[in-house]
């Protein structure tokens, strides 16, 4: 890839829905210039063996991301509180996807 | 030639030598997004060019099959529009001939939905939806170039100085295509100009070029088997597999 499209053409995070009920999920990143092009990008890429129902594209630079450096005390308190999992259930089977 | 096989065959040759053309931007597009949508589109082409030889080899009942309809003929046979055998050019030539051609095949495919040749009614309804999004695709790049930069731009009038002879080829009525029309078959595409003008014409003021659809070409010749001089360096790399080794199968 040229320096130009490296450093002129925006970055795109791609989420893709897979079927009807589920959410749709990150799956990569394209370049292009504007939303109209980046949805074309993201179905181009990532949607040539059926993998989609639905598209979202949003900004990279749009997105906030928390700090690598802060994973100690955002996540790690968590570790010793087991009782917020569900696991003391029985999900039925009809339930499908939770 | 029997009428009907012959414009099948037209129909065959058109997606199978603009499907070989974009193919040839395989790992030259100019981003990554480019170089797979690229590929898509000429895949979509030739998938529709397999159905349309298919088709029409058993239409012949000769018993030629797709491969041998596609790579063992020679040029004079080729009766495609010489408007997919031009070479690619630059990225504005690509995209606006793909706009040109894709317009067009979108309203022509639309007629063929109601075709009495059902095969053909039936490849029309897969091929719509197909060229809808080569249409899209293809527009909204003209805009872009159109409506970008000095030299986009410049690029976007440079193609369409080019490419503006050989658009009025597509409309052409000749007497294997009455024949068609005559049977159901095939639509009548003069009737296609008035459509096909408004639409290129609202993408081109999208783009601010100030160009009308160009309807006065005078490039033609494809449908009686007269190329251009590219279409034998075309052939000579599409076929090179099955005359090197006969028969090959996937």
């Amino acid at each position: 890839m040229s320096e130009t499209v490296k450093n002129e053409v925006p970055l795109w995070e791609v989420f893709i829905r897979p079927r009807n009920g589920l959410s749709h999920k990150h799956c990569g990143s394209v370049h292009a210039a504007d939303e109209v092009m980046a949805l074309q990008a993201a179905r181009d890429v990532y949607t040539r063996r059926g993998e989609g129902q639905s598209i979202w594209v949003v900004r990279s630079k749009d997105i906030v991301a928390s700090d690598p450096q802060d994973k100690e005390e955002l996540f790690e308190p968590t570790a010793d509180k087991i009782y917020r999992h569900p696991t003391f259930y029985e999900i039925p089977d009809e339930v499908g996807h939770m | 030639m029997d009428a009907h096989f012959e414009y099948v065959l037209r129909l065959a040759d058109d997606q199978l030598v603009l499907g070989h053309r974009i193919s040839e931007w395989c790992g030259h597009a100019p981003m990554l997004e480019e170089d797979l949508a690229l590929p898509n589109i000429a895949l979509d082409l030739i998938g529709q060019a397999r159905m349309l030889y298919t088709h029409a080899g058993e239409i012949e009942g000769n018993g030629r099959n797709e491969d041998q309809l596609a790579y063992l003929r020679p040029e004079q046979e080729y009766r495609n529009l010489l408007i997919v055998e031009r070479e690619n050019g630059d990225f504005a030539h690509t995209m606006l001939r793909l706009f040109f051609y894709a317009s067009f095949m979108e309203l022509f495919w639309e007629k063929m939905l109601t075709s009495s040749d059902e095969v053909l009614a039936g490849i029309a309804a897969k091929a719509i939806k197909e060229v809808r999004y080569h249409v899209r695709h293809s527009a909204e790049w003209v805009i872009r170039m159109g409506d970008g930069t000095d030299e986009s731009a410049r690029r976007l009038e440079d193609a369409y100085d080019d490419l503006e002879a050989y658009c009025t080829e597509m409309f052409e009525m000749d007497d294997v295509a009455r024949d068609m029309v005559a049977a159901g078959i095939g639509p009548d595409t003069q009737a296609l100009v008035e459509s096909w003008k408004a639409k290129v014409e609202a993408i081109f003021r999208e783009a601010m070029l100030n160009r009308f659809a160009p309807v006065e070409g005078h490039r033609s010749g494809g449908r009686k088997g007269q190329h251009g001089e590219e279409m034998g360096f075309l052939l000579a790399d599409l076929q090179y597999m099955q005359r090197t080794y006969p028969g090959l199968n996937w």
